[in-house]
Formats: C-alpha cells, structure tokens, sequence
C-alpha cells in the first residue's frame, strides 16, 4: 500500500509541495481517506465526514490558487474526539455522547480551520479521556502502528495512532495527567503540552478543568511549533485563559517569536548549539519502576545533549512520588463535578425505562459511563463529600502546591530544562493493566507532576526498547521547562531532531492482521 | 478505614449513578484499592501549606474573569433548533422529562 504522506516528512516540504502544485489539498484528502479506510484496523478514527474535508481541501485550494496560503494551508489534521465539531459527532469516546452533533466547533478547532487546514475526523481517545492506554473508548481500542497487540497509549491515542502511522501531518490531543506526551512517547511521534492557560478550552469537553490542556501531535518538534501556535491564544469564552504570558500578550505568533529567538540564540554556537544549557535531571526519574531500556534510551538522549554542549546537573523533585494520590485525588474530583451535567435531560443517552426523574437520571448515566468514568465520578464524589473535603481534597490541593514549589525551586536556578523519561515502559500489551484500578494509574508518575504544576512539557522520540513480543519499540524523551517557555522547549527538541534521526522512524504500514 | 457498603450506596446515590448488586460489591472493593492508594496524603505535614487551586498562582495572581452578563448568541427558532438537536425528549422548545409534581 503507497503511503502518501511518507515523502513528506515534515509540515515545510508538503507546503513546498502544495505551494508548487506538485499535488492538490484536494488530491491529497481522497488519498488520505482511502488510506484511512485501508489501516481501518488500527481503529484510529471514529467518525468521518468526507464531503466536509473534501470541501475544506476546495477551500485550502483555492485560496493556495489565490497566493494567500498560509503555513498551515491544506495541511492534513484530524481532531481528537474531545473536541467538539460540527459537521462530525463528538462523543469524548463515551455511549453518553453516542451520536452527538456539537452547536458550534471549540476554539482549537476554529483556529486550525481559519489557518487552513484540512481536518479527515475525529480520533480515538480513552472516555472523556480517563485513561492511559486507550482502552477505556466506548468505540474499542485503537491500535500501536508498531504493534497491533500493544497499546498507543492514551488519552490521545487514535491521535498519536494516526501521526504516528502517516494517516495526518498533525493532530490535536488534551493532556490532563500526560495524555499528550505519553501517547506520543509510544508511537514515536513528538507532542507538547502548553503552559495551563495559553489554550483555550473553550469547546474542549471537560475532565478535570484545572488540569485540562490542549496539545499538538506531530511527527517533528517544528512542525509541532507550528501547530502550537496557531493553537494558542487568549479567548474570553475559557474562564482560565490566559491574557499575558510573562508580560507577552498570549496571542498567535507569540510561541512563533520565542521559538525563532531561542533557535537563533542557539545557532551561534556552532558545534555545541548548547553551549551554556544546564539540563536538570531528577533522580526521582530513574528509581525503580523504570524499565532499563527506557532508561538507556532516555540517558542515551541525554548524553546526547551534553555532547551537544549541554551541562548535567543533578535534581531533585522530593515530592514525585506525591503526585499520584494528589493526582487521584483531584482529577478525579473535577470530574465528578464536570460530569455532573450528563444527567440525560438536554443531551446524551437517556435509558429506556425508568420510574422518576432521578432514576432516569442515575440509569441513563449508569448505562452510559464505562467502567474507569463510573470510577472516578465515585472517588470524586467520595473525596468532596461531607466530612471529608478538607482531609482528601484540600489536602491533596497542599500537596500540589509543594510539588508546584519542587519544580520553582531548581527551574531557574540550577538549570534551564528538566530531562527525563515519559513513562516507565514502552508501550504494553493490549488488556495488561485492566486486572487492578490502579495498576494503570502508577504508570502515570512522570507526567502527572507537571499537569499539578501547569508547567509545559513535551515529548520526543529518542531511540528504541525491546518489548511485547521482542520488538523494538519507541521511547519518548520529556522535555520539561518552566511556565511560558515552550518557543524554547521546542527549539532546544529541535535543535536534537537536527542532530538525530528518531523522529523520521516510521512503522511499516500493516494491514488486515490486526484483531 | 474501610470503606463500607453503606458508604458505597451513599456515595453513588450522590453521583447519580445506579449500580447493580454487583457492580456496587466491585465498587466498593475497588474503592478500598484506591484510598489505600490515596492514603499515603494523609502522612504528609501540610501545616501552614495553602491549598494550590490554579497553577499559575504559584508565579502570578490569577483572578477569575467574569463576563459582562449580556445576551451574546443570536436567538431564534433556527438557533433553538440547532441547540436542542441532541435532547433525547423535546417538545416545542422543551425539554421534557418525567413527571415532578403529582
């Protein structure tokens, strides 16, 4: 099978191809529907709508024909089913939401489409994106590229499941606990989450609202830059939005300019593009628990960058180990607030027989939450209930505050960038951590810490681990920074990808093998 | 402290949510898996730690916006059409449920 988008290995040279008219947005949207259908298996998509990306593709021609392309013109995206759109359902992966057509489109959605791009549907993720393997969608799972048996990761899974198999340049993903990051660690793809603030949520379905942050997926850290900031930007309709980022009004260019300041900056120094870069490396990050492929991958990329002129210095974040309860304690808090509002009366599944408005109520949302959803909203519901708001939740929100100083006190002082793993293992099989509620959730411990701080933080592919099956497959490197930087995140990921060729792996493209 | 079956029957009547025997049993072993887990917060000294609500407030003060509280959406027939679209059970502009008051 011909894989389109595998000559293209970036955002800049489909443009180049585009601008050129060595191929249409037209042409390139049949091909990509077509492909789409034929790694059907991989279970990344859960609703299309080819008359309406066909129709954005005459739309991104033309105005190519009219000489006002733009960076992101007839760029092939799909959107993570949290997002809501009109024109395809949006479910959050949930039977609650089973065949619910969206008003209006969310503000990550209406940025992209206005910068021109073509969006092929909806993705696969976990419901409302509570969960880490993408095993938890009321649509089945969605398939690693680099294995049919092992997981893509989650929440964002059928996203990194389709960058990752060259099914879209880009995608968009939240991350609320690392489910940016850590799908894109396990389909070798790169993926970035923002400072908490610098997207709106505007039309993003809400987990937990003080943790919830949109990102984008792509197969480089410039392409990511280039989605990022067409993404970001202040938007009154988010409570929580952000107007200024460190004095810098929080508009569109703003990632553009501190990305192209912190890329020059590095390019005067020759060889050693590092030079003067303190990279902190916490020893929490490499106990135990972390596999030692992982491990040599991880300090294999860190090598890297000292050979790139970078300085190592030792860190340490004592309260690590902290955010999983704080974690388990808060999301799970905001979302059975959030998710008070499935109550089966002005949208979503309401059961067949009932006897009073409650029972209707409670059934219809018994039948239409999954298991790990129904969990949640439990411990949620538990922690602020009366008697025990001040001993889980507030309590849980100090711990937060000690985990957000952790990073406040080294960030700044005794270095620039954190480094570290992004999840412990390479992708795991398919069904392995359904037997406990909480085997699943101590995978979380290097991504959780950083949605509790809003800091931003990315992930990029650095080489490869034995796994399921004596397969090679990829890991992830986390890059994290403090509040506002990810122009210079993305630059110093950027910087690597020029001095290595991870991110232009690429799984062979399967099909019909999978179950 | 264990969670109880009592407690467990409290707390999904609070989530709205209707378990079945056997669901409720597995919840409420489930739950017990949790705090356990959730438990290791109790053991750390917090004295004199302010509960950290929104990140950003651990660099800047963050205040809440509010709106002007004005009418922003166009209002008509097409535009209720299109917001009631997905109600499982509408009449005329209503949504309609069971009955409330005999």
């Amino acid at each position: 099978m011909t894989q389109i988008l595998k000559d293209f290995p970036n955002i800049a040279s489909l443009r180049s191809a585009l601008d050129a008219r060595k191929i249409s947005a037209v042409e390139l949207t049949h091909t990509l529907l077509k492909e789409i259908a034929a790694q059907n298996a991989l279970n990344a998509f859960v609703d299309l709508n080819p008359e309406l990306s066909l129709e954005q593709a005459k739309t991104a021609d033309q105005t190519i024909a009219d000489g006002n392309a733009q960076t992101l013109t007839g760029i092939p995206i799909a959107h993570k089913d949290i997002f809501v759109t009109k024109g395809w359902q949006t479910t959050a992966g949930s039977n609650i939401l089973k065949g619910y057509k969206s008003p209006f489109d969310a503000h990550v959605v209406e940025q992209l489409l206005q910068a021109g791009t073509v969006s092929l549907g909806k993705l696969n993720c976990d419901e409302f994106a509570m969960g880490s393997g993408n095993e938890n969608s009321a649509f089945g799972p969605a398939h690693n590229p680099w294995h049919p048996q092992v997981v893509p990761g989650g929440s964002s899974g059928g996203s990194a499941a389709a960058v990752a198999a060259g099914l879209v340049m880009a995608a968009t993903g939240t991350d609320t606990g690392g489910s940016v990051r850590q799908p894109a660690s396990l389909c070798g793809i790169s993926g970035i989450k923002p400072t908490y603030g610098t997207i709106s949520r505007y039309g993003m379905i809400a987990y937990a609202s003080s943790l919830d942050q949109a990102g984008p997926m792509a197969r480089s850290a410039h392409d990511l830059m280039l989605m990022l900031d067409t993404m970001s930007g202040f938007d009154t309709r988010d409570a929580t939005s952000i107007q200024t980022c460190r004095g810098v009004g929080n508009q569109i260019g703003r990632v553009k300019q501190d990305f192209t300041q912190h890329a020059q900056h590095i390019a005067q120094h020759g060889a050693k593009p590092f030079s003067g870069l303190r990279i902190g490396v916490p020893e929490e990050y490499f106990g135990s628990g972390l596999d030692n492929g992982v491990a040599k991958a991880v300090m294999a990329a860190i090598v890297q960058f000292e050979a790139l002129g970078a300085q190592k210095v030792s860190i340490s974040l004592p309260h690590t180990r902290l955010s999983i309860p704080a974690y388990y304690v808060i999301a799970p808090a905001e979302a059975s607030s959030n998710l008070a509002r499935y109550d089966a009366i002005r949208y979503g599944h309401r059961t067949e027989q009932y006897t009073d408005l409650t029972d209707m109520t409670a059934r219809s949302r018994s039948e239409g939450f999954g298991a790990e959803v129904q969990r949640r909203i439990m411990v949620g519901t538990y922690v602020l209930s009366h008697g025990y708001y001040d001993a889980y939740y507030l309590q849980a929100q100090r711990i937060r505050r000690l985990i957000a100083q952790d990073y406040q006190a080294v960030l700044g002082s005794k270095c620039d960038i954190i480094l570290g793993p992004v999840n412990p293992t390479v992708a795991t099989p398919m069904g392995e951590k359904n037997q406990s509620p909480t085997a699943a959730w101590l995978a979380d411990i290097y991504t959780l810490s950083l949605n509790l701080a809003g800091l931003p933080g990315m992930s990029i592919p650095c080489g490869f681990a034995p796994g399921f099956d004596g397969q090679d497959l990829p890991v992830g490197l986390q890059l994290i920074g403090n509040y506002f930087e990810e122009g210079q995140l993305l630059a110093l990921a950027h910087q690597f990808q020029l001095a290595t060729d991870w991110h232009l792996r690429r799984p062979e493209p399967r099909t019909g093998d999978q179950a | 402290m264990a969670i109880t079956a009592s407690d467990t029957a409290r707390i999904a009547k609070l989530a709205r949510l209707r378990l079945s025997a056997d669901a409720q049993q597995q919840a409420n072993d489930e739950l017990n898996q949790i705090f356990e887990l959730i438990a290791e917060l109790q053991a750390v000294d917090t004295k004199g730690i302010e509960p950290l609500a929104h990140p950003l407030s651990i660099i800047e003060e963050v205040s809440l916006r509010l709106r002007d509280d004005a009418v922003t959406a166009p209002g008509g027939l097409t535009e209720r059409a299109t917001l009631m679209q997905n109600a499982p059970g509408q009449h005329e502009g209503l949504f309609l449920v069971p009955k409330v008051l005999d």
